[in-house]
């Protein structure tokens, strides 16, 4: 049961073979036993979530049931959650109990949904690996020696060990796909302005998005209804009439045309990840796509670009945590610059501070036409790419991640080697373009673990419904997202 | 050396909206601390601003009432820097791109022979929110944070170093206090800090262009507090430089038991703000549309009312300017020409005995315990004869204390104007005869002797008479 669908659990609640807290106690049995070493969730409160099953039963009951209806979803803890705690990572929320819900959980429960608790993260989804988390580095379930990827890396590792059935996960710069790619799952990152962001905790404005974390395709169109809708409480939310996502699972693909960029292609992409992603991009070919090959001439600036901006709105966006209201107080200290100074001193993280400290440099007057505004030149400049490419395809197809995942510690001392993972990804966020990566096949380790590799594939603004068309054709002539690593039964 | 002094203003003005400018909480001033903190103003994780377009609506009228050009499109930006009432550690204001760009403003300086007419140019005017307070010594030890006020909506006005005396700053300040009360866009409640100003003082040598190094002195709060920190800033930065030292910019607080200004702090501790555009935002577009709404609702503008009032009831421009010097003023005049008054009686009367009863009371025109149409019921006996100027005083005095309107008042007082002309020259027979002295003198030639005369008549029918019968009818008794 553990590796059915949201689809088919749904079906099953529906169909009265089970009930959401029966299902809902089975996986949290399973997190019990599988969590204190893979470390994915890092709150739980079964109560509350009990508490919501059983609701859920009593929608089911009286046939209110919708899709996602009696489903556990594990909630990355960067959603501001009414009465859980909240801590986005960070020892600087170590205590922090949401007192509002986050418009992402708002809709959750509004469908009937189970919140089965809040999954680990890099602190304030700044990191690839996972490991700049406070509350400790989260095992990839497909070799527990090795990274889940991140920022959502809790999510990751909770859908591929089978502690949920989905979860929801958020997307700066490949925080939803690059972890998805090494867990060996299906994970999106919609259109920018899909999903709104109010009660996400801000990493950086501009570039963030909520999306799903799933085992297929299909139960991301389904997640999709869920999350994306217009809403009035963030200004950058799209006022556009509500989709459904699962209407064109089934079209053929004939006549697609695929593009590939050239440049996601070339040095530093890892010759595994290559052969993989070409023998995904083979089977296209067999479900009648056309493949174009496609430039993407800035790709190598994006990197340089995100890391000037992002940081930038981080500085900005992290000041309100300051020890003043909430959030962690250093116990002693002077005056007000030094409660100031020891609390951001503590309750922040190494990768978090560096952050700061380049987004305060790049804004500083004298430095900041040199490097924001350049930066936003460029980021213009790489959103036309873009719109040039998609003259030439329907869709854009490339690796996710250059590598598969990498062993815990092995980057952690190198930030510009963990940036790199993000390279394939970024520009999709610079650009506030769809972005996914679906399971594509496996790639053996040095030490003979299968790892998984994962296939982007990105679409034109809106064309998420296409692109999880794409998705799920592939996902009927092959079975990559529905194996399970060894070790988590 | 002489010395000329150059001034430009930064006036905050709160708008006058139901709710906070990025979010629902109220605005409403006085409420017990942090009760009017939501989510938003408390700056929680995750909260997002979403602009208020009431606040934007103010902002237009404002561009309009001082003709200037309104941005199609401007910008938030986020000021960045770390204070306790400050709780997001960045405030939402705009920096490149303002929604108010040039305009301008004519203030009247001086009065009388000495008045003068000087067109202020605006820089800029951009909405932005106001922090919260820091409360100090409510508890031992500890400063308390209050949040109400964080995220009301300001304007802050710029004006161009174009002012070059304390007066003629008090004078901007001043006017501008009255318009943005006039289009309804702020209450002007100095003492809860709807308006609040920050001076930007330097001098230089008369007849040289470049300008002097600057001081601030922030947060007045009065205008006489202005003119007294601007006096003392100007005095010290002159005395500084005779004496051979040099002004270093600087922010300075004005003490007002000292009537000093003293440098809060210097330029070079100054913090950068690392300005950027809120991402959180997007840029705020307005249509010719929205302009056009809103200036179907703007009411009529003191420039335009006062050329209406010079061509339509004949004032003088001074008395236009005077009666137009705010919206109150205007409509109580106005609504005393409505209920029937003279308009060039009525102008006198506002400006005389009401303005004065009203400055020596400190009250405002709106609590005038004479209404308009009061004060048009005592014009019209004045009109109609029934009343003398003089009397007419006493029953104002009267209708001011209260003791009833202005018919029962001439009543009860006797004091009827007596037009019966038997009555008059019986009056006048007498004050002939009892004046010997001065009917001679009179017929000796010398005018004065007939008023002497004139008057001794109104004493003599206790004020009563009409004067002109008087005049008329001593003159054909003297064969003058």
């Amino acid at each position: 049961m553990i590796n059915k669908s949201l689809k088919q659990l749904g079906a099953m609640l529906q169909g009265k073979e089970i009930s959401s807290v029966e299902l809902t106690q089975e996986f949290l049995n399973r997190i019990d036993r599988l969590n204190p070493e893979i470390n994915a969730f890092i709150t739980l409160d079964k109560d509350k979530t009990l508490a919501q099953a059983k609701h859920a039963d009593s929608l089911l009951a009286a046939g209110k049931g919708t899709a996602l209806t009696g489903l556990p979803i594990g909630q990355k803890d960067i959603f501001v959650a009414k009465g859980w705690r909240t801590t986005c990572g960070s020892k600087m929320l170590e205590t922090f109990i949401g007192p509002y819900d986050a418009d992402i959980i708002e809709r959750f429960d509004g469908v009937g949904a189970v919140n089965l608790g809040k999954t680990n993260m890099d602190e304030f989804a700044m990191g690839s690996s996972n490991e700049t988390s406070y509350f400790g580095k989260v095992q990839n379930p497909w070799d527990r020696s090795r990274v889940p990827g991140g920022s959502s890396g809790g999510s990751a590792a909770a859908v591929a060990a089978r502690l949920c059935a989905a979860a929801t996960g958020t997307d700066t710069g490949g925080s939803i796909r690059q972890p998805a790619s090494l867990c060996g799952l299906s994970g999106l990152k919609p259109t920018y302005g899909l999903a709104s962001r109010f009660g996400m905790i801000a990493f950086a404005s501009s570039l963030d998005q909520s999306g799903p974390m799933a085992k297929s395709c299909e139960d991301m169109a389904l997640m999709m209804n869920v999350i994306t809708g217009f809403d009035k409480r963030d200004s950058t939310s799209l006022n556009r009439e509500k989709e459904d996502y699962t209407r064109d699972l089934s079209k053929p693909l004939a006549g697609l045309k695929v593009g590939l960029p050239k440049e996601y292609f070339a040095e530093g992409l890892g010759a595994d990840v290559a052969k993989v992603v070409n023998e995904a991009i083979a089977e296209y070919k067999k479900l009648g796509a056309e493949i174009v090959e496609i430039s993407l001439p800035n790709t190598q600036l994006s990197i340089p670009v995100y890391y000037v901006l992002a940081p930038a709105e981080a500085s900005s966006n992290l000041s309100r945590f300051d020890g003043v209201r909430y959030g962690h107080r250093a116990k002693e200290y002077g005056d007000l610059m030094d409660m100031y100074c020891k609390s951001r001193a503590e309750g922040f993280g190494a990768e978090v501070k560096r952050r700061i400290l380049i987004g305060t440099y790049v804004l500083s007057a004298g430095y900041y036409d040199a490097y924001y505004l350049k930066a936003q030149q460029i980021r213009r400049l790489i959103a036309q790419d873009f719109e040039n490419a998609f003259k030439q395809c329907d869709i854009i197809m490339g690796p996710t991640a250059p590598s598969t995942a990498f062993k815990a510690g092995e980057k952690a001392d190198d930030p510009v080697a963990m940036y790199l993972q993000d390279i394939y990804t970024i520009a999709v966020n610079l650009a506030g373009l769809p972005g996914m990566s679906i399971p594509a096949g496996f790639a053996p380790s040095e030490d003979g673990k299968r790892l998984p590799v994962g296939l982007q594939i990105i679409g034109n603004y809106f064309d998420e419904a296409r692109m999880l068309n794409a998705g799920h054709a592939y996902q009927q002539v092959t079975d990559w997202h529905t194996q399970m690593p060894e070790g988590i039964e | 050396m002489e010395w000329e002094v150059v001034i430009g203003l930064e006036t905050h003005t709160q708008l006058q909206t139901k709710t906070k400018i990025f979010s629902g909480a109220s605005t409403a001033f006085g409420s017990e601390p942090n009760t009017q903190a939501c989510v938003v103003s408390l700056a929680l994780p995750g909260v997002l601003p979403v602009l208020n377009r009431e606040a934007v609506k103010c902002a237009i009228k404002f561009g309009l009432a001082v003709n200037a050009e309104i941005a199609p499109r401007s910008v938030f930006a986020r000021k960045n820097y770390f204070y306790p009432d400050l709780p997001k550690g960045y405030q939402i204001s705009q920096y490149e791109l303002p929604v108010v760009g040039k305009g301008s403003m004519t203030i009247q300086v001086g009065a009388g022979d000495k008045a003068y007419e000087k067109v202020i140019n605006i820089t800029r005017a951009h909405l932005e929110e106001d922090a919260g307070k820091s409360v100090h010594g409510a508890q031992e030890g500890m400063s308390g944070i209050d949040l109400n006020r964080a995220g009301t909506p300001l304007l802050e006005i710029v004006t161009e170093p174009d002012m070059r005396s304390a007066a003629e700053a008090v004078a901007y300040a001043k006017k501008l206090h009255d318009l943005v009360q006039w289009i309804g866009i702020c209450d002007g409640n100095m003492q809860e800090g709807s308006f609040r100003c920050d001076v930007n003082v330097s001098v230089r040598p008369k007849g040289t262009e470049k300008l002097g190094t600057r001081r601030e002195i922030k947060n007045l709060n009065s205008f006489k507090f202005m003119q007294q920190a601007i006096e003392y800033e100007t005095n010290w930065q002159i005395e500084t430089l005779e004496d051979g030292g040099t002004i270093q910019q600087a922010t300075v607080l004005f003490n007002p038991d000292t009537g000093e200004t003293r440098a809060m702090r210097s330029k070079e501790e100054a913090n950068d703000y690392r300005y950027f555009p809120d991402p959180d935002l997007l840029p705020l577009a307005i249509s010719e549309a929205d302009i056009s709404t809103v200036k179907a609702e703007m009411p009529e503008l003191p420039e335009a009312m006062k050329a209406r009032f010079e061509a339509e009831y004949g004032l003088a421009h001074y008395d236009a300017n005077a009666l137009t010097s705010s919206r109150a003023t205007a409509d109580y005049f106005v609504a005393t020409v409505n209920a029937g008054s003279d308009a060039k009686l009525a102008a006198n009367w506002v400006m005389g005995s009401v303005s004065a009863k009203l400055n020596a009371e400190d009250k405002e025109i709106s609590a005038s315990p004479i209404t308009p149409s009061d004060l048009a019921s005592l014009i019209k006996r004045i009109q109609d004869g029934t009343i003398s100027n003089n009397a007419a005083k006493q029953v104002f005095e009267a209708m001011w204390a209260g003791e009833g309107n202005a018919d029962s008042i001439i009543e009860s007082k006797g004091l009827k104007q007596v037009s019966d002309s038997g009555a008059i020259e019986a009056i006048v027979d007498e004050v002939i005869a009892a004046n010997d002295t001065m009917v001679e003198e009179f017929k000796a030639g010398k005018e004065k002797a007939f008023n002497a005369l004139v008057g001794q008549a109104m004493k003599a029918s206790k004020g009563k008479a009409n004067p002109a019968q008087v005049n008329e009818i001593l003159k054909k008794k003297l064969g003058a």
